[in-house]
C-alpha cells in the first residue's frame, strides 16, 4: 500500500526527534496512548476525503513554515471587558503578563501543572473527548496535539463565573511552532465564558475539550488574529449534558491556513449547542476551513451551525458540516447554514453540508449559498446618498449579522462587528 | 429645476429601446404628474435619472439645476438633491432602518460639506417625522423594509424623503398599495414638503392621489415619450376615459 507507506513515513518524519513533555504517570500514559493512536492512523494528507478541500501539508510539515510578524496597530480585543487575563507568547506561558490564576467560581491552573500532579481531575478529560471524537471520522492533528501539547489552561467551573477567562495568544517569533491544549469542566448549574484571541504562533495547534454537566453553560468567543502568514489548526470537542448550553463563536481575520474543527456530542435531553463563525479573507493565499460534526444522541436537542465567509481576490473558504441524529434523538431541531459572499469572481467557496438522520420525528434544515453583493440593495443605498464603498461594507456587514447574532453578549458582538468594519474599510 | 431633452435610453444587455426622445421640464417649486399605460417607460425614466445600472443613454441630456445628472454616480445625484421614492422599495436584511437612515442623512451632509447630525438630534427628528407618518418605533428598529407591508414600505419611502429633504422628488407609484387612510398620510407628507425651492415629479395611474397632491402640470407618457401635456384636468380625462382617446389624438 503505497499511500499507507507514504503516510507512515510522513508521520514518522514529523515525530522524529520529538520528546514528550514530562508529567505524572497518568499524563505520560495519555500522551503515549495518543502517540500509538497517531502512528496507527497516520497524519492527514490531501488524498484523505476529509481533507479534500484543504491541503494539510503546512500543518503536518516537520518544521513550521515561517510567518512574518504583524503589527496590528490597534488596541487588543476585549480590553474593556473585566476579565481574568492569561497570556501565552508563541505557546509559552507569560506569568508577568498574566493575572493570578484564581477566581470566584473556578479552579484554574496551567495544563503543565495539572499534568505534573499525581492526582488531578484533568485525567478524566485530557484526550478523552478527543478520543471519542475520532469516530466516525479520524482527526489525527488532534491526536498529535494530545501527544505533544506543552501547556494550556485547565478550568473547572464550579459556579457562575462572574469574569470571563481571556487567553491571549501572542506571536513574537517568525518560526514558532506552538501546541496548546485546554480543558474546561463545567459543573451542574455552573456557567463560564472563555475568550480567546490572537494568532498564537507561526504555526499554532490548539485543542479544547469541554465537558458540560447537566444544566451547565459554556460560552466561547474566539478571534484568530490578523497575521497574514500564520497557520492554525484548532479542535474543539464538547460533551453537552442535559439542559445545558454550549455556544461557540469564532471570528477569523487573515492567515494563510486556518482549519477549525468542532465536534459536539449532545448526550443529555433538552440541550442546546450552537457553533458559529465569520471569516474575512483577502488574496489567493487566504484559506479558511470550518469543519463541524454534531451528534444528537438525546431527546429534544437544539443545534445551530451558522457560518459566513467574506472572500476577496482569490481567497478560499471551505465548510464541511454534518448533523448526525441517532435513532433515539427524537424531537431534534438541527439548523445549519453556510454562506459565502464572494466580493470578486476569483474567490471561491467549497461547501459540503451533510445530514444523517436515523430518528423519524426531527426538524433539520441545512442550506449553503455563495453569492455576490446584492446589486439592487447597493443601488437603493447609493440612491439615498450612501457612497459606493460605505454601501458595500454596510451590506457585507449585514451579510455577517446572522452569525454575529449568535454571540450571547451584545457588547462582545459589537466589538467584533467594529473590527470587521475596520477590516472592510482597509480592504475596500 | 429638472430639464430633460431628447432623452433616448436602451437596455444595456438587450437591443431594446425604452425611452425614445423624451422632453420634460419641471420648474422650481412646481408639482408635475406623469401618467401613462403600463410599460410606457415611467419607471425607467426614474431609474435613469437616479443612476441605476443596466441602461444606456444613447442620446439627450438631463440637467438638475444646470448640472448634468447623467455623468454622475447615484450617490452624487442624491447629494445634489435628487430623490426617488421607489415603485418597489428594496428589502435589506441585516441593516437596521435607523442605521440606514442615519448613514444616508450623514453621508449627504458630508458630501455637501455640512457637519454630521448628532445622534440625539437625529433621533428627535426621525421620531417626529415617523410619528406624522404613523410609523412606529418597531418599524424603525427592524431591518430596512423587511417584513413591511406594501403600504408600510411606501410610507417608509416618504419618511426617507422627509429626512433627506431633497430638492427634486420623484415619486414612482407611491400611491399603489396604499389604503385610503395611508394615502392621505402620504399626501400630507408630500404636501408638508412642498415649498418654493422644491419640485415634485409624481408618477401615478390614479386621479385619487392627485386629489390630495394637486399637480400644476400633468403629462401623458406613451411608448417612451411625453405625448401630451396639460393641466390637472388631463388626469381627470384619463380617469374617466382611459388612454385610448388621447393616444389616438396624438398619433
Ligand atoms: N431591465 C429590464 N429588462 C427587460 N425589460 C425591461 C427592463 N427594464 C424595463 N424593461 C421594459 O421596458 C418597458 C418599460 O418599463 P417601465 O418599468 O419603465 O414601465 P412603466 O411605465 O413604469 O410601467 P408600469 O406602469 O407598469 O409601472 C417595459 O416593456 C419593460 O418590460
Ligand atoms: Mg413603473
Amino acid at each position: 500500500m503505497a499511500i499507507a507507506k507514504l503516510k507512515s513515513d510522513a508521520t514518522e518524519a514529523r515525530l522524529a526527534g520529538v520528546t514528550l513533555p514530562e508529567g505524572a504517570a497518568w499524563a505520560q500514559a495519555a500522551r503515549a496512548d495518543a502517540l500509538t493512536r497517531l502512528r496507527a492512523m497516520g497524519l492527514p494528507s490531501k488524498r484523505d476525503e476529509y481533507w479534500k478541500y484543504t491541503d494539510p501539508s503546512d500543518l503536518t510539515a516537520v518544521t513550521a513554515p515561517k510567518a512574518a510578524l504583524f503589527d496590528a496597530q490597534e488596541a487588543p480585543l476585549f480590553g474593556d471587558t473585566d476579565r481574568l487575563e492569561i497570556v501565552f507568547v508563541d505557546g509559552v506561558f507569560d506569568a508577568d503578563a498574566s493575572d493570578a490564576l484564581a477566581g470566584e467560581g473556578i479552579e484554574i491552573m496551567r495544563l503543565s501543572d495539572a499534568m505534573a500532579a499525581d492526582i488531578h481531575w484533568a485525567k478524566e478529560l485530557y484526550g478523552v473527548l478527543e478520543t471519542r471524537g475520532q469516530t466516525p471520522v479520524e482527526r489525527p492533528l488532534a491526536v498529535l496535539n494530545t501527544a505533544l501539547a506543552t501547556d494550556g489552561i485547565v478550568i473547572h467551573a464550579t459556579g457562575k463565573v462572574s469574569k470571563p477567562v481571556h487567553i491571549s495568544y501572542l506571536h513574537a517569533d517568525e518560526t514558532s511552532d506552538a501546541i496548546l491544549h485546554n480543558l474546561v469542566k463545567v459543573d451542574a448549574g455552573a456557567e463560564i465564558t472563555l475568550l480567546e484571541t490572537g494568532p498564537g504562533a507561526a504555526r499554532f495547534s490548539s485543542c479544547l475539550e469541554v465537558d458540560i454537566a447537566d444544566t451547565g453553560a459554556f460560552h466561547h468567543v474566539r478571534t484568530q488574529g490578523r497575521d497574514h502568514e500564520r497557520r492554525t489548526v484548532t479542535h474543539c470537542f464538547a460533551r453537552v449534558g442535559a439542559e445545558s448550553t454550549f455556544k461557540s463563536f469564532t471570528m477569523t481575520v487573515n492567515g494563510v491556513m486556518t482549519r477549525n474543527e468542532c465536534v459536539l456530542d449532545i448526550i443529555g435531553d433538552d440541550a442546546i449547542a450552537h457553533v458559529a463563525g465569520v471569516c474575512v479573507g483577502d488574496g489567493k493565499d487566504f484559506h479558511h476551513d470550518d469543519t463541524v460534526f454534531i451528534t444528537h444522541d438525546a431527546l429534544n436537542g437544539e443545534s445551530r451551525q451558522v457560518f459566513k465567509k467574506v472572500l476577496r481576490n482569490g481567497a478560499t473558504g471551505v465548510f464541511q458540516g454534518k448533523i448526525l441524529v441517532k435513532a433515539d434523538a427524537q424531537k431534534t431541531d438541527g439548523y445549519q447554514i453556510s454562506q459565502s459572499l464572494l466580493l470578486d469572481e476569483d474567490a471561491q467557496f467549497l461547501a459540503k453540508p451533510e445530514l444523517e438522520i436515523y430518528a423519524d420525528d426531527v426538524a433539520c434544515s441545512h442550506g449553503s449559498t455563495s453569492g455576490a453583493i446584492d446589486e439592487t440593495a447597493l443601488f437603493y443605498l447609493r440612491s439615498r446618498g450612501v457612497p459606493m464603498n460605505v454601501a458595500r461594507n454596510l451590506l457585507t456587514l449585514s451579510f455577517m449579522a446572522e452569525a454575529l447574532d449568535e454571540i450571547a453578549d451584545p457588547a462582545l458582538a459589537e466589538e467584533l462587528r467594529d473590527r470587521l468594519e475596520g477590516w472592510l474599510a482597509r480592504h475596500s | 429645476m429638472l430639464e430633460i431633452k431628447g432623452l433616448k435610453v436602451k437596455l444595456e444587455d438587450e437591443d431594446k429601446q425604452i425611452l425614445k426622445g423624451l422632453d420634460l421640464t419641471v420648474e422650481t417649486g412646481k408639482v408635475h404628474a406623469i401618467m401613462g399605460p403600463n410599460g410606457s417607460g415611467k419607471s425607467t425614466l426614474s431609474y435613469v435619472l437616479s443612476g441605476k445600472d443596466g441602461y444606456e443613454v444613447t442620446d439627450g441630456s438631463a440637467l438638475l439645476e444646470g448640472d448634468d445628472l447623467l455623468d454622475m454616480d447615484p450617490e452624487e445625484r442624491a447629494a445634489l438633491g435628487l430623490f426617488l421614492a421607489f415603485q418597489y422599495p428594496v428589502e435589506i436584511p441585516g441593516v437596521g432602518n435607523m442605521t440606514f437612515l442615519r448613514t444616508a442623512v450623514n453621508a449627504q451632509r458630508k458630501a455637501r460639506g455640512q457637519e454630521e447630525l448628532s445622534a440625539g438630534d437625529f433621533l428627535k427628528e426621525v421620531r417626529a417625522k415617523a410619528k406624522d407618518l404613523k410609523i412606529d418605533a418597531d418599524m424603525l428598529k427592524r431591518p430596512v423594509n423587511v417584513g413591511f407591508s406594501g403600504g408600510e414600505k411606501k410610507r417608509n419611502e416618504i419618511l426617507q424623503m422627509a429626512m433627506l429633504t431633497p430638492k427634486m422628488c420623484i415619486l414612482d407609484e407611491t400611491d399603489s398599495g396604499l389604503d385610503v387612510d395611508a394615502m392621505k398620510l402620504v399626501a400630507e407628507g408630500v404636501n408638508a414638503l412642498r415649498s418654493e425651492g422644491r419640485s415634485f415629479l409624481v408618477i401615478t395611474h390614479y386621479q385619487r392621489l392627485l386629489d390630495h397632491i394637486k399637480p400644476d402640470v400633468v403629462h401623458i407618457m406613451a411608448d417612451g415619450k411625453i405625448v401630451k401635456t396639460g393641466g390637472p384636468e388631463l388626469a381627470l380625462e384619463v380617469e374617466n376615459n382611459g388612454y385610448a382617446d388621447i393616444l389616438a389624438e396624438v398619433s
